[in-house]
């Protein structure tokens, strides 16, 4: 049995809509788990007071819920992944903090504001070793690079070249980190890392969200009418997929697993295909046929009067 | 990436002109440009955050930037955390006792 929606929200049986929604925002306010990262109380009582609310907001689930219908814990949704379970990852790169200039910079790299004294230290002793800097690069990868992982290589401006491993399901933006590769250390400390910004080019025909990838596919009028198997190129190779008779422009098709591979913890995305039939070039045959129908009913342009 | 139908499917409530100020504000920085923008998921979890914080926490726009940037310093400082915990896991056990001992 979940707990009372009114005591989680802290207000009487006969409180009114606007009580309520006080009672909530100030239980939001201090409870919401995006500005308490890491606080799991925080973020239970933050599911618990959003899911009172959710409960007593809606007149109908209330009266419901005061007749005992229904339990405090109404009909609860998966919320939606939040912000600080992106932030949390190298992904929150992307909105470092860069003291308001608006550009994003490499903020969570830099130790030297916080721990002043060590780095100071350093400093103190010239002959002693210290790590080298950090050197940051750019790098465009092909869509399909990017897609199934590759390695590259990235010539740096001093005509040294860098093999960089481009591991499966990298992201636009993401950075990666290769140990020892930047500026070399001083009196036997180790050398600074090479950061890579990696950006994808675009595909002539594959479009990337998130793990899912999305392809327009083009079908001659034959295979749209008469259905048929048809060839479809994946990001891993071309797959033959079948085509239901009286298939139409715009029809949407879901090839499971053959979208961005699964890599770490991550489930392979899903292709999705839509279909553009194509009329091709001119058929005396078919436009004979045509000509020796009647007219048909459909009128694709119904509906559209302005 | 995501496009902008997919956001204005998920937040039905939002204004194409606040979306357009809030990019314009760089409180979202999607791909792309203007007509063609196209958002990872962090984006479109930080919109998410922002209408929150506006509608529900009720903190106005004006106030927004502040917030923003207090919400940004609090992450870039775990994921800070997050290096500098990775380092010490990678030093002699006897430091790492040393360092827990000194934070005890």
């Amino acid at each position: 049995m979940a707990d009372d929606p009114y005591s989680l929200l802290g207000v009487p049986k006969d409180a009114s809509a606007d009580d309520i929604r006080k009672a909530y925002r100030k239980l939001a306010k201090k409870h919401h788990p995006d500005l308490n990262p890491g606080n799991k109380a925080a973020e239970e009582k933050f599911k618990a007071v959003s899911a009172a609310n959710e409960l007593l907001s809606d007149p109908e689930k209330r009266a419901r819920f005061d007749r005992g219908e229904i339990d405090g814990s109404g009909a609860e949704k998966p919320p939606p992944r939040s912000y600080r379970q992106y932030a949390d990852t190298g992904a929150g790169e992307r909105y470092a903090y860069a003291g308001g200039e608006g550009e994003a910079g490499f903020g969570a790299e830099n130790f030297e504001d916080l721990f002043s004294n060590l780095f100071r230290d350093r400093g103190a002793r010239p002959n002693g070793p210290a790590k080298g800097r950090d050197a940051q690069y750019s790098l465009t990868a092909s869509f399909l690079d990017a897609v199934n992982g590759a390695t590259n290589r990235l010539t740096l401006p001093d005509g040294q070249t860098l093999d960089v491993k481009i591991p499966a399901g990298t992201e636009e933006g993401q950075i990666l980190r290769l140990r020892g590769r930047g500026q070399p250390g001083r009196g036997g400390g180790p050398a600074g890392d090479a950061l890579i910004e990696i950006h994808i080019a675009p595909h002539r025909f594959f479009k990337r969200e998130g793990q899912d990838i999305r392809l327009d596919l083009p079908i001659s009028v034959r295979e749209a009418v008469l259905g048929g198997k048809v060839t479809v190129p994946t990001p891993g190779g071309a797959v033959v997929m079948t085509v239901k008779p009286g298939a139409d422009t715009g029809t949407e098709m879901r090839l499971r697993g053959r979208g961005v591979p699964a890599h770490g913890a991550v489930a392979a995305g899903d292709l999705y295909v839509r279909l553009m039939v194509v009329v091709g070039p001119p058929d005396e045959k078919l436009a004979a046929f045509l000509r020796g129908q009647e007219a048909p009913d459909f009128n694709p342009r119904a509906g559209m009067e302005a | 990436m995501i496009g902008i139908e997919t956001i204005f499917v998920q937040f039905r409530e939002l204004a194409p002109e606040e979306l357009d100020r809030w990019i314009a504000n760089r409180w979202i920085r999607p791909e792309g440009g203007p007509g063609d923008w196209r958002f990872h998921e962090i984006d479109l979890a930080r919109l998410r955050l922002i209408v929150e914080l506006r509608d529900t926490l009720e903190v106005n726009e004006a106030a927004l930037p502040t917030v923003l940037s207090l919400v940004d310093q609090v992450y870039d400082m775990r994921r800070r955390m997050q290096r500098l915990n990775q380092a010490m896991a990678g030093l002699p056990p006897d430091m790492v006792a040393l360092l827990a001992g000194a934070l005890q």
